[in-house]
């Protein structure tokens, strides 16, 4: 039969571990879509070559390894920034950031899903820029660009495992102590896994909810 | 009275609007027809100030529309346009459609806007529509809708920029049945237009565009009847 050494303060240990994994994605989350949204806009009104720099500069954050970043990053707020700040802030400054790249490039291609003669429309019935943005640009972009967001917040939980490198003790972290301790690394990835899934779905469901209100409109 | 005088306007390489003069009075229909890219259609989006113009002016009751000074959100709530498509604003009811603009840019009550709305939109024809979304109506509905939402900002001017082109045939008469209602009523308004039959029955002048400059311009029997310059005599020939 079915043996183990796992005990019931082992799963509190992997719960909090999928806590530290939770509060990471939900703060990066957050604040690249913010950042995401702002650089996707900017990218979009400054057209393809004064956006050049900051189209740059997000290309880095999105083609260099998420693992390099996040050594390099910490290596550069310790050493010449000379910043004493926890692991798990730079954790999320450079998932944010990460975040953020791909967002911008997602809200970019929403925005321009918008029919330029329905911005007309808005605008010529005095709608100044800001509330075109708000009122109906935005609204309709993110229609288009839910599904594409919703698979990008599921892709950064799962990133949000590299950040054991800068000391940050999340859900695979949590694992990998305890197979070290128990010797039982297939039942412990299984229970891992499945950690995994329950944060994820309720995510994936509210975007197919989300999906299905806005198709009736 | 919308003044426009000498405009010039170019895309590129390519100058659409070669100075073009023509003074609209309060009341009056002008309709502009002309082959594709003759330039009709940019001149009514530069008279609400979404294009702007290389030379020339235009102006809307004394304001000009081009100035740097001018107030366009403002000048716009003047001026309604309705565009051959995608006018709709997908994600809102056809209510909210048509309150968004009174409310927003006019800083209405919601009730307000709604009883406006919801008297426009009876106007047109869609008084039992409104908590309906855009994409349940036919293209004839979306236009007059649009029409509706223009008209809930009480502009002076409407543009119409070949509101029926995109329109299956059978839809086409409803629409232009809410224009000639408008016109009957009073409105000043610019159609571009490939309708003959309406621009024959609803204008006072109709004017002949091509290739960026207004060819001919006069009253429906002369133009129609009795046109003078050969390229609208071709067109005319061709249309028929």
């Amino acid at each position: 039969m079915f043996d183990t050494a796992l005990t019931a303060n082992d799963l509190v240990f992997l719960a909090k571990g999928a806590g530290i994994t939770i509060l990471v994605t939900a703060i990066s989350v957050v604040i690249g879509t913010l950042l995401g949204i702002l650089f996707g806009v900017i990218r979009v009104q400054l057209g393809p070559v004064w956006a050049a720099p900051l189209t740059f500069f997000l290309d880095i954050f999105r083609s260099v390894p998420l693992l390099i970043q996040l050594v390099l990053g910490n290596a550069f707020v310790g050493m010449v920034l000379q910043l004493q700040i926890s692991g798990f802030t730079v954790a999320c400054i450079v998932l944010s950031l990460y975040t953020s790249a791909y967002c911008a490039e997602i809200v970019r291609g929403g925005i321009d899903a918008v029919p330029e003669i329905t911005r007309r429309a808005a605008r010529s019935l005095g709608l100044t820029w800001g509330q075109d943005m708000r009122y109906i640009v935005l609204p309709l972009a993110t229609r288009v660009a839910l599904p594409s967001w919703i698979g990008l917040a599921l892709g950064v939980m799962k990133d949000s495992a590299l950040v054991y490198v800068v000391q940050v003790t999340e859900l695979l972290k949590s694992t990998q102590i305890l197979i070290t301790r128990l010797q039982e690394p297939l039942f412990l990835l299984l229970i891992c896994g499945a950690f995994y899934f329950v944060i994820s779905f309720p995510l994936a469901r509210f975007g197919g909810y989300l999906e299905k209100r806005w198709s009736n409109d | 009275m919308i003044e426009i005088q000498n405009v010039r306007k170019s895309f590129g390489e390519l100058e659409v609007l070669k100075g073009i003069d023509l003074t609209v009075q309060r009341g009056e229909v002008v309709t502009v027809i002309g082959g594709s890219g003759s330039g009709k259609s940019t001149l009514l989006t530069c008279i609400n100030g979404l294009e702007p113009i290389d030379s020339g002016r235009i102006t809307i009751d004394g304001t000009e529309v081009h100035a740097k000074s001018t107030n366009l959100n403002k000048l716009r709530r003047k001026v309604g346009i309705v565009f051959q498509q995608w006018n709709a604003f997908p994600h809102l009811t056809v209510l909210e459609n048509v309150t968004l603009a009174p409310r927003k840019v006019l800083g209405m009550a919601k009730a307000e806007a709604e009883a406006i709305a919801e008297k426009q939109l009876r106007h047109v024809g869609l008084g039992d529509k409104l908590t309906t979304y855009p994409s349940r109506l036919s293209g004839g509905q979306q236009q007059r809708m649009a029409i509706a939402r223009a008209l809930a900002m009480s502009p002076d001017y409407m543009l119409f920029d070949e509101v029926t082109s995109a329109l299956d045939p059978q839809l086409v008469g409803e629409v232009l049945e809410t224009l000639k209602m408008l016109a009957e009523e009073g409105m000043t308004m610019i159609c571009v237009t490939h309708e003959m039959g309406f621009a024959r029955d609803v204008s006072k002048r109709v004017a002949f565009f091509h290739q960026g400059i207004m060819a001919e311009i006069g009253a429906p029997d002369q133009l129609f009847g009795d046109p003078q310059h050969p390229e609208t005599q071709k067109f005319l020939a061709n249309v028929r």
